[in-house]
């Protein structure tokens, strides 16, 4: 398959991440949206794990691609 | 009411995006029937092991486990112990060799090449009858849980269609997604999707179990609390000797056997749905890895997909209290209404409400029925604030799809090679056979989707499941090992004994009953000889009869009709590699066993 799965992983991850990040960063300080949540700012921690997670796997998902357009003579 | 907010639906908007996408970007890959049915064979091994998990944690899983946390407390993670890791090991070592060897592209034709035409044919039948059927009471559970959570009731509102149709349309939607990617990638499409949710499950449900463990006090304080609902659900092992003092009401004999050998072995070494993902591998060390690296995350799922059952069940249940509080001079009385049915339930688990008459349920001794299915789901919305609330339900919603995708591309590979190329149209070209596939696809999925339908007027529907995985799958294990380990058997004996196997199966199921359960659908249509503690035990010993009859029908019938060739049969025949030995199998396998000793040690 010319098509490495950690590509739209990470497109999944990176996204999801960042606008998670980004909701937190917002919302942080609001004891009312974080009281279920124990006060934890779940958003802004758990959306910067995915987002580095996310991205992490685009980078290797793209490498990897490149290497193995590089074999089969370039993309198809 | 769930209020979902923009972010929520964004996150739902990303993965339904990434789901078709990734339909898309195969596309212009997908050549030849091969690369439809098959992923082309060209995998690495960790996609396969991964999506051999994935097409596992489909709906009845992960609100299934989830439910016999909250129902049955650790003893549920024997599934996950005793069952699953055994066999996931012995297929990797054993059998893989031959499944993969064969070249065959279906555990159905894999059975005709090892014994003859007509017990293929009756196992395809029967295999494809049962994906179509658990497609369709996957569809079902998912659109039960979407209207039961009320995810979509907003959207509803908003748009001004009335509530009665969510059920309908998140069928719909469901299908339509899975449809869309398998069409266009295949296979390998439904494949990646499933890699894909196996890591959105994780990210969704693992800081649950996380502020689940730290808001009732660290794994001390679930013990305690726990404890305090009912003290056996805590150990994995304890009573298990004896069926009366186990939350199950098994005995060991019927977990080692039936859990462990049976069912577990009958479900990870034959069935078809997930031994798919191993046999697209690209090569046969791969292939065999597939099963091993699918073992690893297997044994921690026990803490993401049970643990959130335990939790739910330890929280205190809601009831309606009333604050009196004063604020400059003025007296505010807040209430915070608890729905009756929250009130009667146990902890967050809620009670079963009557459809017809709105009272809640209960049962022959006047405890109310518990709906422990909404245990994982209220747990959710118990923790999550909008933003991660929409992951948590986009992960649920993407396993259910991953678990229905398994069975759609199962059925049309078993119908297009071992239903339409061996018994209707032999010589056709490939491009045939290719577009046979995306019709058999097209149609799973209409039959499955009309299965949902007919769920809701046929309640029974539902329970018939469990009696048709004892019918296809615990016969068949006794088929495929007779097969891939003893020369002897022949055609004539398997297919004997595969009928001797169903036969038995109904037999014990006519025969028997679970206690409360009324004669019908659960058992105990011919007469009661006998009642089980739960429905659980008697689909254990359900599949144990199959399993036994179908043995030894064939071993019989085998000694009795002419052997065949051993030269015949030279495509069955184990092929070693020369590794360094820490990267065979072998060695994956005794550090997984090892490490799943260990677990059961901790958890005793």
């Amino acid at each position: 398959m010319k098509l490495d799965p950690r590509i739209p992983l990470g497109w999944m991850f990176t996204l999801c991440g960042l606008l998670l990040t980004f909701l937190g960063y917002s919302t942080s300080g609001n004891t009312e949206l974080y009281g279920r949540s124990l006060g934890i700012n779940v958003n802004l921690w758990w959306g910067l794990v995915l987002a580095i997670f996310g991205l992490s796997m685009l980078v290797a998902g793209y490498r990897a691609q490149k290497s193995l357009e590089k074999e089969s003579g370039g993309p198809r | 009411m769930l209020n979902l907010t923009l972010v929520d639906w964004l996150i739902l908007l990303i993965y339904c995006f990434v789901a078709v996408g990734i339909g898309f970007a195969l596309k212009p890959h997908l050549k030849t029937s091969s690369d439809f049915l098959l992923a082309g064979r060209a995998l690495p091994a960790w996609i396969c092991g991964l999506a051999f998990i994935g097409v596992n944690v489909g709906a009845p899983e992960v609100i299934g486990m989830g439910a016999s946390g909250a129902k049955y407390g650790l003893e549920a993670a024997h599934v996950y112990g005793i069952g699953a890791i055994p066999a996931m090991i012995f297929l990797g070592l054993f059998m893989m060799p031959y499944y993969y060897g064969s070249k065959a592209r279906s555990v159905p034709e894999f059975v005709g090449l090892r014994f003859d035409e007509k017990t293929r044919g009756l196992n395809a039948c029967l295999f494809a009858a049962m994906t179509v059927f658990s497609a369709g009471i996957s569809l079902y559970a998912v659109a039960r849980l979407i209207q039961g959570l009320h995810i979509f009731d907003a959207l509803f509102y908003a748009w001004g269609w009335p509530l009665e149709w969510i059920f309908g349309f998140s069928v719909l939607f469901m299908a339509a997604i899975v449809m869309v990617y398998i069409l266009l990638g295949g296979l390998a499409g439904a494949m990646y999707n499933q890699v894909v949710q196996f890591f959105l499950l994780v990210a969704g449900l693992l800081p649950l179990v996380l502020l689940g463990l730290k808001g009732g006090g660290g794994w001390n304080g679930l013990r305690t609390s726990v404890a305090a609902v009912d003290p056996s659900l805590m150990h994995e092992w304890k009573g298990v000797m004896h069926a009366g003092t186990n939350p199950m009401g098994i005995d060991i004999i019927g977990i080692g056997m039936g859990l462990g050998f049976v069912l577990g072995a009958g479900y990870w070494c034959t069935d078809f749905r997930v031994m798919q993902s191993a046999m697209a591998a690209k090569d046969m060390e791969s292939a065999r890895r597939a099963p091993l690296i699918a073992a690893i995350p297997r044994m921690f799922f026990p803490f993401l997909l049970i643990l959130p059952g335990l939790l739910a069940i330890a929280l205190p249940t809601p009831h309606t209290t009333t604050v009196v509080r004063e604020q400059n001079g003025i007296i505010y009385h807040e209430t915070n209404v608890a729905s009756k049915e929250a009130e009667a339930g146990k902890g967050l688990v809620p009670a079963k409400l009557d459809a017809m008459t709105g009272h809640v349920m209960l049962d022959a001794e006047g405890h109310p029925l518990l709906d422990y299915d909404l245990a994982t789901p209220k747990l959710l919305l118990h923790y999550f604030p909008t933003g991660l609330l929409g992951l948590g339900i986009t992960a649920l919603l993407a396993s259910f799809m991953g678990g229905m995708a398994g069975n759609v591309t199962a059925f049309n590979t078993v119908f297009t090679c071992d239903l339409y190329q061996a018994h209707i149209h032999k010589d056709a070209s490939d491009g045939h056979y290719l577009a046979v596939g995306r019709w058999a696809t097209v149609g799973c999925i209409l039959l499955s989707v009309a299965t949902a339908f007919a769920a809701v007027q046929f309640k029974s529907i539902l329970d018939t499941l469990q009696l048709a995985f004892a019918l296809v799958n615990a016969p068949l294990l006794a088929t495929v090992l007779l097969g891939m380990f003893w020369k002897r058997a022949t055609g004539h004996g398997a297919f004997a004994g595969l009928i001797a196997g169903i036969m038995g199966a109904l037999l014990h199921h006519g025969l028997t009953l679970p206690t409360a359960a009324h004669p019908g659908i659960h058992g105990g249509w011919i007469a009661i000889l006998h009642t089980y503690p739960s429905d659980m035990t008697q689909n254990f010993f359900t599949a144990i009869c199959a399993f036994s009859a179908n043995f030894i029908v064939t071993v019989v019938v085998s000694l009795c009709t002419k052997a065949r060739a051993e030269a015949e049969m030279l495509g069955l025949v184990r092929v070693r590699a020369h590794l360094v030995w820490w990267k065979r199998p072998e060695a994956l396998a005794v550090a997984i066993l090892v490490a799943a000793v260990a677990l059961n040690i901790f958890f005793y």
